[in-house]
């Protein structure tokens, strides 16, 4: 049995949060549908909140500290990607932002990918479709068609409404099917391997 | 193993009093601590280049050109030279004048420079920097090796029997280094050639220095200049000490936080323990800078920042005075007793003469158009 891995990053901020715990079925039902694909998958988690300063950090010396690296080299070298973001004035939040914002921007290159966002009210259910979607797009992600919005209406009454339930398993199916349909994740080129073009061909004509 | 300093020529102000230098106290501050790194017994001087204030290092070799009036022994260099944006005949003119002015005690380090806005003052584009970099630095070899060119490229007008002069001091180019913190082009670029490559090993962690020099020499050896081990490398490093290092982390302190590529960010001690900065006593810097050799080999050439972010003169000075009495000579020897012999010395002038077979009379005379005498065939004659 192949065994995959799956990397979560959250952005919630609270503990526990609704953006944790809609990423949490998020990956459950990744790791159940891939098992039914005849995978085994691995889960690994990155809360955002934990990684603020040194994102911030980050931000102005220009690299990543050991403790961020360490996050960035989780979801960079998983087969799959689950990204879930609470929605801050109309978009997601700048933490979210911010460790897209410091990854190689080759480094998502072909990823498959989730995307869940949470809200207090569902006006803001297209941010995954208007924010979220063309940030992985420039990426060049590969976003699964289905993306998660859950309100706070979502999670009333004791247990989550069969709408959410039933939009976690068909984002979650087409995870496991992107994650499925590709070879095990390979690591990004080493820039440090023996240049394939030759110096004296970057001096042609010079 | 040579020990110097480099300085990026910024002015900026001194945040515990709110006082910025004039430029002609900056420019002149330069001077003084250049000629106090001779005094101290350092080896090497090296001064950036930059087009846009807050600096006043424009002009590197009026400035190298003085101090060379005023020192014996002080190597002179530069940290860096634009090979991007400064044509390369200025840099062949300017550069072979300063090694005739200074008896030969002078080499440069080519960088890129990574100020956007700077490009197109000088009708460049930074996305060309690496192919810039490429074209100029072959077209700058050419210059100072055949005393006739004729060259066409993709960023200079094209050249028609020139002469570049004065020709080299005994017609031995000056050795070149080539500074990159991540581009593992350049390191290519220095191993293709032979010469050199110069870390400057600030502002981010060890690894990438690490990950740079490996690659610089496995490329030194596949070009057949010799093991990797005998390629010639270079490393920066920023120091701040006093007597006890409590005193250095809290003098140095407010410099840090408001320097303009530290402040805001990582704490000092974060940054003290995630990059090769250094505050403290001097044996904790010599401790330091002795574990560089861990992860870079036997390396030729220490350069320390030790002018930046406001510091004043005095201060700059004072420090200078510990690198040479307490720190550069424990360093010196330690370094020396683990070379091992093959391990070259950093090439300088009268190595590179001797490399050559002696040094030759380079003058080329203009052509004659009287006895229809050409620059080529005075130049055989």
């Amino acid at each position: 049995m192949t065994t995959r891995t799956i990397a979560v990053v959250s952005a919630g901020l609270s503990d526990p949060s609704s953006t944790r715990l809609l990423a949490d079925r998020l990956a459950a039902a990744t790791v159940e549908a891939l098992r039914a694909r005849g995978e085994d998958a691995t889960v690994e988690v990155v809360e955002l909140r934990g990684h603020a300063r040194d994102l911030a950090d980050n931000l102005t010396s220009g690299f990543a500290n050991e403790p961020l690296q360490a996050a960035i080299d989780t979801v960079v070298g998983a087969d799959g990607l689950i990204a879930v973001t609470p929605v801050f004035s109309a978009s997601y939040s700048g933490l979210f932002k911010t460790f897209f914002d410091v990854l190689d921007k080759e480094s998502l290159t072909g990823k498959p990918v989730l995307l869940g966002a949470t809200a207090g009210t569902p006006r803001h259910s297209l941010v995954v479709e208007h924010a979220m979607r063309p940030l992985l797009a420039y990426l060049r992600a590969v976003v699964a068609p289905t993306g998660v919005f859950a309100a706070t209406e979502d999670w009333a009454g004791g247990g989550v409404d069969r709408s959410l339930a039933g939009r976690i398993d068909r984002a979650a199916g087409e995870l496991a099917g992107l994650v499925t349909g590709r070879p095990a994740a390979t690591r990004p080129a080493d820039p440090f391997a023996d240049p394939t073009t030759s110096f004296e061909e970057l001096l042609k004509g010079r | 193993m040579q020990f110097g300093i480099f300085t990026v020529g910024d002015v900026t102000p001194d945040p515990t009093t709110g006082r910025a230098p004039t430029e002609a106290e900056r420019v002149k501050s330069l001077i003084t601590i250049a000629l106090k790194a001779e005094e101290v017994g350092l080896d090497v001087f090296a001064q950036g280049q930059h087009h846009n204030p807050p600096f006043v290092v424009s002009s590197p070799t009026t400035t190298l050109g003085y101090i060379a009036a005023k020192t014996e022994k002080l190597v002179l260099s530069t940290s860096t030279t634009l090979i991007t944006t400064t044509d390369p005949v200025k840099i062949a003119e300017d550069f072979a004048t300063l090694q005739h002015v200074a008896d030969g005690r002078v080499d440069l380090m080519m960088g890129r420079g990574n100020t956007g806005p700077v490009y197109p003052w000088f009708g460049k584009d930074i996305r060309d920097g690496i192919p810039l970099a490429v074209e100029n630095y072959q077209l700058l070899r050419r210059l100072w090796r055949e005393d006739v060119v004729n060259w066409e490229g993709q960023f200079r007008t094209p050249l028609q029997g020139f002469t570049s002069t004065p020709r080299p001091l005994d017609g031995v180019p000056p050795f070149v280094w080539h500074g990159s913190i991540r581009s593992p082009q350049i390191a290519e670029q220095a191993a293709y050639y032979g010469d050199g490559f110069f870390h400057n090993h600030i502002f981010w962690p060890p690894e990438h220095t690490e990950r740079m020099v490996e690659f610089y020499r496995r490329r030194f050896e596949h070009y057949g200049h010799g093991s990797a081990d005998q390629a010639i490398v270079g490393l920066g490093g920023q120091v701040f000490m006093r007597k006890n290092s409590q005193d250095a982390v809290r003098e140095f302190r407010p410099y840090f936080d408001h320097a303009p590529v530290y402040g805001g960010g990582p704490s000092l001690e974060e940054f003290t323990s995630q990059t090769p900065l250094t505050v403290g006593s001097p044996e904790q810097v010599i401790e330091r800078t002795l574990g560089f050799r861990d992860y870079v080999g036997d390396y030729q050439r220490q350069l320390f920042l030790i002018d930046h972010a406001g510091l004043p003169l005095k201060t700059v000075l004072e420090q200078l005075d510990i690198l040479g009495e307490e720190v550069v000579p424990v360093l010196r020897r330690e370094f020396a007793a683990l070379k091992p012999a093959h391990v070259p010395d950093a090439p300088t002038h009268a190595s590179l003469v001797a490399a050559a077979g002696g040094g030759h009379a380079s003058t080329v005379h203009a052509a004659d158009d009287v006895t229809g005498r050409t620059v080529e065939t005075v130049a055989r004659a």
